[in-house]
């Protein structure tokens, strides 16, 4: 295996460079950092770019440029630093999101917290001081990953596969949270719940998160939360953006 | 603005296009028409500038009725399609007109079939494009009732055309190309793959379809532990049992299992098309030659185009067949051996 970060094909158009291939908070500040660069360099016939935990994916289109120029100019820029050594590009947005953690709204948060080592309200008090941004948004539509949360939240997923969460559940697993866009099945744990939509097509921005934005989690009660799962139709659940300069 | 009303359908008839490129970042796979070149088909024999919606019928069809004339391409999968109780020719063009009813059955061959109106559907665009993406809550397939708006038709005098389609409803071999995790796996794993012969799987639908195989089974020993990373249609995944599991239109975005090539997007229409159980290979291609090929696609739909002729008058499109004299001057059958 070549050392990383290795630049390595994907589909017929497209160049994926990947900083590890395993999750870290390096390889992400990598990811985020060589976006960014990207974003600056504006290499010619690149028609979309995303980051993923670990990687960068580049689509080029081939009437406008080849494999090779595109390969060589991606070379050189990994070639200008050492790219997981890079510091956490700073956020520029601050999403506060309110939740119900624990009993129907989060049925597994007590198995969770004593994987965690803790109680229950410790577990809730940890999740809301996190310094927690979006690593990446993938799977389906809008659908955060966000973490990562101190080294004792580092449980793996459950073997049973959970067959059934609501839409807007928080999920936890390996140092991460994933917040539900619709119900789905999850080897993650469910701790919380909240009236959040990431995406939500009749709003006027369907997909509302992007990749490095902070998050702050609000414990609610069980009762807010019903009021706020019963008045929604924007799909924001309570959650307002904060700009960060 | 034309109105088509849909009756009984199947249960995946759903609208499609091209999908939505370049969504990697916000978590939605491009979706679209399971096989794309149905819908260059049905461009080419509508004689239409650009790709039109249409209607994506899986297995099954449905019954449609029309508010104004128009006509009408049947691609891809062929189906037993009848207007008004007279057989319709597949691949190719045909008129509807208010009243009539146009029915679509059983696929005969193959799996996904396409009826595109000849102005195009009019469904809501939902970032730059009509398909239902059903798994990430994009539209839906369509009921019983459904009304959808079409596009008058720009040129209800063209020729009505046919075109023989590329073969592709029966299985076959499948190109893939190396991805960014193909050296996860040993050389002796990845022979190992290229020399099975795999059975299209009844696990099948629009995220995906599973190569089926008695016993054979492809793991990689570095697949413990890799964080999820981005996934593409064609993607060939091998899940956690070791079998493989080729990405379609509706994938999801990152996965975590480790995937062996991606399958090109020249041969996706006749994974798409492969019937349950039909027998399926995989051919490992170089980068240069996936390369060389996706460039040869850019030329298909003029190709594609100067294919599409009048259709020759197939007997079964003839309403009145049996008020045809077709036989005339019936003998006993053994004159000319009684002249010898």
């Amino acid at each position: 295996m070549a050392r990383a970060p290795e630049i390595l094909p994907f589909g017929p158009n497209g160049l994926l460079i990947r900083f590890a291939l395993q999750a870290s908070p390096e390889a992400n500040s990598a990811v985020r950092s060589f976006l960014d660069a990207l974003h600056d360099v504006n290499i010619p016939g690149i028609v979309q770019k995303a980051g993923s935990l670990v990687s960068v994916y580049v689509e080029y289109v081939s009437t406008e440029t080849t494999r090779d120029a595109v390969y060589s100019a991606v070379s050189e820029l990994l070639a200008t630093q050492d790219w997981l050594a890079s510091e956490k590009p700073a956020p520029t947005r601050l999403w506060h999101i309110p939740v119900a953690f624990g009993g129907e709204m989060g049925p597994q948060l007590d198995e969770t917290a004593e994987l965690t080592g803790q109680s229950a309200e410790q577990a809730i008090k940890d999740l809301c001081e996190a310094d927690v941004e979006v690593m990446t948004i993938g799977f389906s539509p809008g659908q955060p990953y966000v973490g990562l949360l101190p080294e004792h939240w580092n449980m793996p997923r459950q073997s049973e596969i959970n067959p059934r969460v609501p839409a807007g559940a928080l999920v936890a697993a390996v140092r991460q949270l994933v917040l539900f866009n619709e119900v789905s099945a999850t080897g993650w744990r469910h701790i919380g719940q909240t009236a959040f939509r990431p995406f939500f097509n009749d709003r006027q921005t369907p997909i509302l998160l992007k990749s490095g934005d902070a998050i702050k989690f609000h414990a609610v009660s069980a009762s807010e939360m019903t009021t706020l799962l019963g008045n929604n139709p924007e799909g924001l659940g309570g959650a307002r953006c904060e700009v960060l300069s | 603005m034309n109105v088509v009303t849909i009756s009984a359908p199947g249960p995946s008839v759903t609208v499609q296009d091209l999908g939505r490129p370049g969504q990697m970042a916000f978590g939605l796979s491009q979706g679209g028409a399971m096989d794309r070149l149905a819908l260059a088909e049905a461009a080419a024999v509508l004689r239409s500038p650009r790709i039109l919606p249409a209607l994506e019928m899986a297995g099954m069809g449905a019954r449609f009725r029309v508010a104004q004339k128009t006509r009408f391409a049947l691609t891809g999968a062929p189906m037993q399609a009848t207007l008004d109780a007279q057989p319709l020719a597949w691949h190719g063009v045909h008129v509807i007109e208010p009243g009539q009813e146009l029915r679509i059955a059983g696929a005969s061959s193959g799996v996904y079939g396409y009826l595109t109106f000849a102005g195009g559907l009019k469904a809501p665009d939902i970032l730059g494009s009509q398909s239902s993406h059903v798994t990430a809550g994009i539209g839906t397939v369509l009921k019983d009732g459904d009304q959808l708006s079409i596009a008058d038709d720009p040129n209800p005098d063209e020729a009505m055309l046919g075109i023989q389609p590329n073969a592709r409803f029966d299985g076959g071999t499948l190109r893939f190309m190396p991805g960014p995790q193909t050296d996860l796996f040993d050389k002796e794993t990845l022979e190992a793959l290229c020399a099975t012969e795999f059975r299209r799987s009844v696990q099948a639908n629009r995220q995906g379809i599973r190569l089926d195989h008695p016993n054979a089974r492809f793991q990689s020993e570095l697949a413990a532990g890799l964080a999820s990373d981005f996934i593409m249609a064609g993607d060939i995944q091998l899940t956690g049992d070791g079998i493989p599991y080729v990405l379609m239109s509706e994938c999801q975005t990152v996965g975590g299992y480790p995937r062996i090539g991606t399958v090109i997007a020249q041969d996706l229409p006749k994974l798409a098309q492969a019937p349950l159980r039909s027998e399926l290979k995989l051919q490992l291609i170089s980068i240069e030659e996936a390369t060389k090929l996706a460039a040869k696609e850019e030329t298909q739909m003029s190709a594609l185009r100067a294919k599409a002729t009048p259709r020759v008058r197939d007997p079964r499109d003839i309403s009145d067949l049996l008020s045809y004299q077709l036989i005339s001057g019936v003998t006993r059958g053994d004159e000319l051996e009684d002249e010898t």
